[in-house]
């Protein structure tokens, strides 16, 4: 095996590589040298165009400029199937295998034995056993796929990836639904692949996890490459600096700490297997509980998770003093919870319905349909909040669709305010939206805890955090790993606890 | 060996045997060979076009046209061997080839057009049932010598007579089976119940095996129309109307998940077969409705039905299983 750190030609070599949708550049002018039996991981955060890129390589998106180079030569392929054929195989983060097929008609789907237009099924299954073995796993290739667990799942798509392709190999977050022991045997897996001289591309939002697999990284941030390097001489640190793109000065601004009241929720060890490590939190009354992490640490399915849109299989949860089951968003509801989504179009908002109904929604579907708010009430409570909030709209009868970004986060606030809540959830209160309206939510959050609310905020902005919360529960790889108080809060501090190297 | 994706067909197995024991304590009579010949032959119309309709299910599809496909086969090729000399051989190949073609240019449409298989077929359904009225609006009687050479073919066993239909019905399930499950196509129309998406990623030619499972399907419409056509010695704009439901019906209670991906052609012989039996015992008896078939078939479709979300049901169950089972595994085999 050559030494797989001094590089000499490169499998892949994608150059200037640009490519752009109307109104943005997504690729700019990109340079990427995948290196025989090197695991290469891409990097940056959500929209620096890891995706873009690799779509790009893969033939689903045409590049608008740049050439690639495989082995020297240049290819140009035009769909996933293409690349495939010329070498490159890619495995996504959903198992992209058929389930109801076998393992052995997974792995050779296309390119079956055959003897006169028949499908030689016990030599398949035979030789599917025998490509498994090589990746140390023994099973039943005549089971349905579905008969085995999503690592097992992954492991064949690669095997099926490399048998098929057998240059380059494409793993796009693989490990996004796996556990620490299967992502182990998932590793295995790629060393083995990596010994056998292939390119590994690894993308992934753990940051351990590229330290404990990855040779190389090539660091994107706005569809730019900020940088490659060796893994080896690099600290966590120096890379979540190069991928938010700013060494961030300590700030610290005088914090009102004297307001918080009784505790009002406890929570005690809870978790989900395979989503997020148990945690416990309490959240007082007039205290803003800031949730950071980089994005996939975990900050949305705590949220989630303490919201029962995802249903918890262990710990507890106590509301003042008194154990509570929230098994659904309702019960959530019930008890005066209110959540807040990240992707308002997609989990938030009914975009033709009117601004006055989005606003009313939650506060009806606690009532119940059967007794609805009466229309004088409605419009009296969708007028209270839209001057409160300052929401910018021509009438209360407008589909929300049609409101700016800021207009409709402020629309959703109002749906969960009117049903005058204790404790408030907001996942990323602040993304996509204007200078402006951003001020305008910040200092709402101060007032509503000001008023006595209890807060539990999840965002990716660093300063918006530290300007509000009281606490900031640091996430990273689905873990709790710091709970910064007081004057700790500071952009360095978080930077830090992200970052912090893996003792022992 | 068996495994767990076989279950719904060992069940219609099992529902098959069930159903003739039961038949055969009340009538004796119904264990003779002579009920099963009868039984092959009068359902050979519909097994053959059951045997298309399960490609199209276990694609994820459905095809509502086949009933109409059949009605104006018959009427077509009365309608021709009437006013034309041309030899009943020459219009059998015709009228595949016809039959065939329509399929083909539904399944165009539905991949192309990116149109749901539901509407698509449906329309197809007015259209044959249209063109058959053109044809003809009365019932068009067949009288043709090479028509009664065809008729008079069997083979006796203690006086049951197992007729070509019958025969040809067998041999299409035959041939259906080794498709499905022993060759490429087989398997691409598998891959594409499973998940569309992911067959694409995997290479699956997406476009060539939906135009050509609407194809088989219109196809073997036509040849089931001929055969329609060569039990009944008539075509009639008005028959088998209703018919793509009877074999939906047939391909469910013969272990085919509705939703695609999972079941088997020989599931839906025993189906088409169960369905028979039915009919055969409401003969036997002479005194019930024939409604009641209508209805023990109901009855049984929904059974399969709730059958069926039991089956996914537990199987999720399993693979939840199957994931703990691994992860405590996982540490012996790296």
């Amino acid at each position: 095996m050559k030494d797989t750190l001094t590089p000499d030609t490169p499998v892949l070599h994608a150059r200037g590589i640009s490519k752009f949708f109307p109104g943005t550049i997504a690729l700019d002018d990109v340079e990427l040298r995948l290196m025989p039996g090197e695991v290469h991981a891409l990097l940056g955060e959500n929209g620096a165009g890891k995706s873009t890129l690799i779509k790009c390589l893969t033939g689903a998106y045409r590049r608008d400029a740049g050439t690639l180079l495989l082995d020297g030569r240049e290819i140009d392929p035009v769909s996933t199937a293409d690349s495939q054929r010329l070498g490159i195989g890619t495995v996504y983060q959903e198992v992209n295998l058929l389930p109801n097929l076998t393992v052995a008609e997974n792995l050779f789907l296309g390119r079956q034995p055959t003897r006169a237009g028949f499908i030689m099924r016990r030599q398949m299954n035979a030789e599917a056993r025998a490509v498994l073995a090589g990746y140390g796993l023994s099973l039943d290739p005549a089971e349905p796929l579905a008969a085995y667990s999503v690592a097992i799942q992954q492991v064949i798509a690669i095997a099926r990836a490399v048998e098929m392709s057998g240059k380059v190999l494409i793993l796009d977050e693989p490990t996004a639904s796996l556990d620490h022991d299967e992502v182990q045997l998932l590793f295995d897996v790629v060393r083995q692949v990596k010994a056998r001289g292939l390119a590994v591309v690894f993308i992934t939002h753990f940051l351990d996890q590229v330290f404990a697999i990855s040779d190389r990284a090539t660091v994107l941030r706005n569809g730019r490459v900020v940088g490659e390097c060796l893994l080896a001489e690099m600290t966590q640190r120096d890379v979540v600096t190069m991928m938010l793109g700013r060494h961030l000065e300590a700030r610290t601004k005088a914090r009102d700490t004297g307001a918080a009241g009784k505790t009002l929720v406890e929570i005690a060890d809870l978790g989900k297997r395979g989503l997020i490590a148990p945690f416990s939190l309490n959240i007082r009354e007039g205290e803003v509980v800031g949730l950071a992490g980089l994005l996939g640490s975990g900050r949305t399915e705590t949220a989630n998770l303490i919201f029962g849109a995802v249903q918890a299989d262990q710990g507890r949860v106590m509301l003042r003093g008194q154990e509570i089951a929230i098994k659904t968003p309702r019960d959530a509801v019930a008890h005066r919870f209110a959540l807040c989504p990240e992707d308002r179009k997609l989990d938030g908002i009914v975009g033709d319905l009117s601004v006055r109904d989005n606003i009313i929604l939650a506060l009806q579907a606690r009532q119940g349909w059967m007794r609805p708010i009466p229309r004088a009430k409605v419009e009296e409570i969708a007028q209270t909040y839209v001057r409160a909030l300052d929401i910018r709209l021509a009438s209360l009868d407008m589909p929300i669709r049609l409101l700016s970004g800021g207009n409709q986060q402020k629309a959703l606030l109002a749906r969960w305010l009117a049903t005058n809540p204790d404790l408030l959830i907001l996942d990323e209160p602040t993304r996509g939206i204007d200078v402006g309206a951003h001020a305008e939510i910040v200092a709402l959050i101060e007032q509503l805890r000001a008023d006595g609310m209890a807060l539990l905020v999840a965002s990716s902005e660093l300063e918006e955090l530290v300007a509000y919360s009281t606490r900031v529960l640091v996430l990273r790889d689905r873990q709790q790993v710091r709970e910064l108080v007081g004057d700790q809060i500071t952009p360095d501090n978080i930077i830090n606890a992200i970052a912090i190297e893996e003792v022992a | 060996m068996i495994r767990s994706t076989h279950l719904p067909l060992l069940i219609t197995l099992a529902t098959f045997v069930l159903a003739y024991a039961l038949c055969a304590s009340a009538y004796p009579a119904m264990l003779s060979l002579r009920v099963v010949a009868n039984l092959l032959t009068d359902n050979a119309f519909l097994g053959i076009a059951a045997v298309g309709m399960t490609f199209v299910i276990l694609s994820g599809g459905i095809d509502l046209s086949i009933g109409s496909v059949i009605a104006f086969t018959g009427v077509f090729l009365a309608v021709i061997l009437r006013d034309t000399s041309l030899h009943p051989l020459a219009a059998f190949a015709l009228v595949l080839l016809l039959t065939t073609g329509f399929g083909t240019v539904m399944g165009a449409t539905i991949h192309y057009l990116e149109m749901p298989p539901f509407i698509v077929t449906l329309a197809g359904m007015f259209l044959a049932r249209g063109a058959a009225y053109v044809l003809s609006t009365e019932s068009v009687p067949i009288t043709h010598e090479f028509y009664d050479t065809l008729q008079g073919l069997y083979w006796k066993i203690d006086g049951a007579r197992f007729r070509l239909i019958g025969g040809l019905m067998v041999l299409t399930f035959i041939v259906g089976i080794l498709v499905a499950h022993r060759t490429r196509f087989g398997q691409n129309v598998y891959a594409l119940g499973g998940g569309e998406q992911a067959a694409k990623l995997m290479g699956v030619p997406v476009a060539r095996t939906t135009i050509g499972i609407y194809a088989v399907s219109g196809g073997l419409a036509g040849l089931s129309g001929i055969v329609f056509s060569l039990y009944t010695s008539a075509g009639y704009s008005l028959a088998t109307v209703g018919v793509e439901l009877e074999a939906i019906a047939a391909v469910v209670i013969g272990g085919t998940l509705l939703t695609g991906g999972y079941g088997f052609v020989g599931g839906t012989l025993f189906g088409i077969l169960i369905m028979g039996l039915i009919q055969t015992y409401i003969v036997f008896d002479g005194t019930l409705s024939s409604w009641w078939t209508k209805i023990v078939i109901g009855g049984l479709l929904f059974a399969f039905i709730l059958l069926q979300k039991g089956l996914t049901w537990a199987a999720k169950k399993r693979a939840a299983q199957a994931r703990m089972r691994t992860a405590t595994g996982s540490a012996a085999l790296s």
